[in-house]
């Protein structure tokens, strides 16, 4: 068991099996299947990350470095939370871009059911945490993986 | 609600609801937003429009579309009249059977509705949706030092680099919430220290680059990080003229798109560059060379997505970003000469061009537009990228010069004069 300590940057408790992409996460290639097609798993449809094509991602702690590409990745997020198919939450290892920062706080402020969201783990908490680990994530942005 | 940054007590009074709820949660919004990066204040928005990415009436944007209502009901409208990134549709573009079912009825079946929410909120008018809204025919242009409220990666690195304007490289509905507040959280690519280049990039290739390799390849080096280009002058000149600004266009939208790039700095062109020239890079920026060896190992790392890597193109799209109306005076006459060339009449396979609405307007004035259309290219305003978001499309052989559009879809990358080469050609290969 190892803990890492966090910066919520929206702040909730939640525990969940971690799912983990090492290179940086495309929101809009990532969600477009669960959004467009209605794939209530949401199976990860971005064919260029190797660690997350075709894993299901809802009820995730999604652990990744930042998210990237178009500019759409924040309101593609704050859909796919309110149509309740995102991660429990997301535990990112880098400071959170703009792109998935505006998806977070527009969940937290207008959706119904917000999506944790704790940034600046680390590198050490990307290297350590593995698909499939028990992940809880304290209101303190501290969180636990076993 | 806890935050950081220093309001002024009109903005205390917005979040305490004194423009009512919605207001108040626009200013939550983007209070927490700036919170998240440790802006310090908000600073009003100073140019004339906005410029938002999210152009598509997708059926399954239900909570977008449901936002939009929250906002117009709660009166919560654009300070500033807005652009917006190109349709996905156009019935001009080729499309079989099928394509057209799923993008009219299923797809794109809240387009229309979208649309009118569009216009409520604040949208110029309904020629304004391209990702150029910074073309004089389009009248989006911002002025040096303006504060923007803009998303569309493509516009903001053109709006930051070309016209030194000021913008963060916002997400969809953000950059709507800082044009309906008229402020926006001050960080990043609006601070001084934030626009300094972490990266010298130097050009030493034997010719003048491709711009869409030479912004894929910087892209990919530093990401979201701001580059300090040197010796690119040598090949495209030191003067902001039509020319630059179309190479700038396609290079910057390749930087933002292979990488998050928001803003660049050309040596002895950009205006930032020329005002202060080194004194923008910041101390122990990190050095990448590029030679012609390095733009061939970046071009031959792109991944052919193509079923069958051999297929014949079926489809063809130039234009993403759109393109400039000398862009596309330039490439009418490079197809006349192609086909003229190789005997041919019509290009042979169907190719579409796209530019803004504005754009074509002007274009259609000139003699051109008669010649373009006899070489049977198809002109619109369509956006690539979202006519090939669909698994449809997705299974089509198609070819682009842009390495935005290969980026986010299966479509394949060849250089402009590859892909002139290819469509005037007999043998469509």
């Amino acid at each position: 068991m190892k803990q890492f300590k966090g910066r919520p940057v929206c702040a909730g408790t939640c525990e969940a099996k971690a799912l983990v992409s090492h290179g940086g996460f495309n929101t809009l290639a990532s969600f477009q299947n669960a959004l467009q097609f209605g794939d209530k798993e949401a199976k990860c449809g971005d064919q260029n990350n190797a660690d997350l094509y075709q894993k299901p991602m809802v009820g995730t702690a999604l652990c990744l470095p930042q998210t990237i590409g178009s500019t759409t990745g924040g309101m593609v997020l704050y859909c796919a939370t309110e149509m309740k198919r995102n991660p429990k939450c997301m535990l990112f290892s880098e400071h959170i871009d703009s792109l998935a920062c505006a998806g977070a706080v527009l969940g937290a402020v207008w959706a119904e059911e917000p999506m944790t969201v704790i940034d600046c783990l680390g590198d050490e908490f990307l290297n350590y945490v593995k698909d499939g680990m028990d992940i809880s994530v304290a209101l303190d942005g501290t969180v636990t993986v076993k | 609600m806890d935050y950081k940054m220093n309001l002024t007590q009109e903005e205390l009074d917005i979040l305490n609801g004194s423009k009512g709820e919605t207001m108040a949660k626009v200013m939550k919004t983007l209070v927490l937003y700036g919170d998240a990066f440790d802006a310090t204040k908000m600073v009003p928005v100073t140019s004339d429009k906005g410029h938002l990415v999210t152009s598509f009436g997708l059926k399954v944007m239900a909570p977008v579309y449901d936002l939009m209502n929250k906002l117009i009901e709660g009166g919560a409208i654009s300070t500033q009249k807005f652009s917006v990134d190109p349709k996905p549709l156009d019935p001009k573009v080729p499309a079989n059977f099928l394509q057209k079912l799923i993008f009219n009825k299923f797809m794109y079946s809240m387009q229309n509705m979208y649309d009118g929410q569009l216009s409520k909120l604040g949208l110029i008018d309904d020629k304004a949706y391209t990702c150029t809204c910074y073309m004089d025919e389009v009248g989006n242009v911002p002025k040096k030092g303006d504060i923007l409220s803009w998303a569309e990666s493509s516009a903001v690195v053109y709006a930051n680099s070309v016209l030194g304007a000021r913008c963060n490289r916002n997400s969809g509905i953000i950059e709507l919430f800082g044009s309906i507040l008229g402020k926006v959280p001050y960080f990043g690519l609006l601070t001084d220290e934030g626009r300094k280049a972490t990266w010298i990039v130097e050009v030493k290739t034997s010719k003048k680059p491709e711009a869409q390799i030479l912004g894929s390849a910087i892209g990919m080096k530093v990401m979201e990080d701001v580059p300090f280009v040197k010796g690119l002058d040598k090949w495209i000149g030191t003067e902001l003229n039509g020319d630059t600004k179309a190479y700038l266009k396609d290079f910057g939208a390749a930087t933002a798109s292979n990488g998050a790039v928001g803003l660049y700095h050309i040596e002895n062109l950009t205006p930032e560059a020329v005002e202060s020239g080194a004194d923008l890079i910041a101390e122990n920026a990190q050095v990448y060379v590029i030679d012609d060896a390095e733009l061939e190992r970046v071009k031959n790392g792109y991944p052919v997505m193509w079923k069958n890597k051999d297929a014949t193109p079926k489809l063809c799209f130039v234009g993403c970003p759109h393109l400039s109306y000398a862009q596309l005076i330039e490439w009418t006459d490079k197809v006349v000469d192609g086909l003229k060339k190789n005997g041919l009449k019509k290009v042979s396979i169907p190719t579409v061009f796209t530019a803004a609405p504005g754009v074509i307007e002007e274009f259609e004035k000139t003699p051109y537009a008669a010649k373009l259309k006899e070489t049977g290219v198809v002109l619109s305003y369509i956006c690539p990228l979202m006519y090939m978001n669909n698994p449809l499309c997705k299974k089509m052989p198609v070819i682009t010069n842009s390495n935005k559009l290969r980026t986010y879809t299966t479509s394949r990358y060849y250089t402009s004069d590859e892909i002139l080469n290819i469509i005037t050609s007999k043998e469509a290969k």
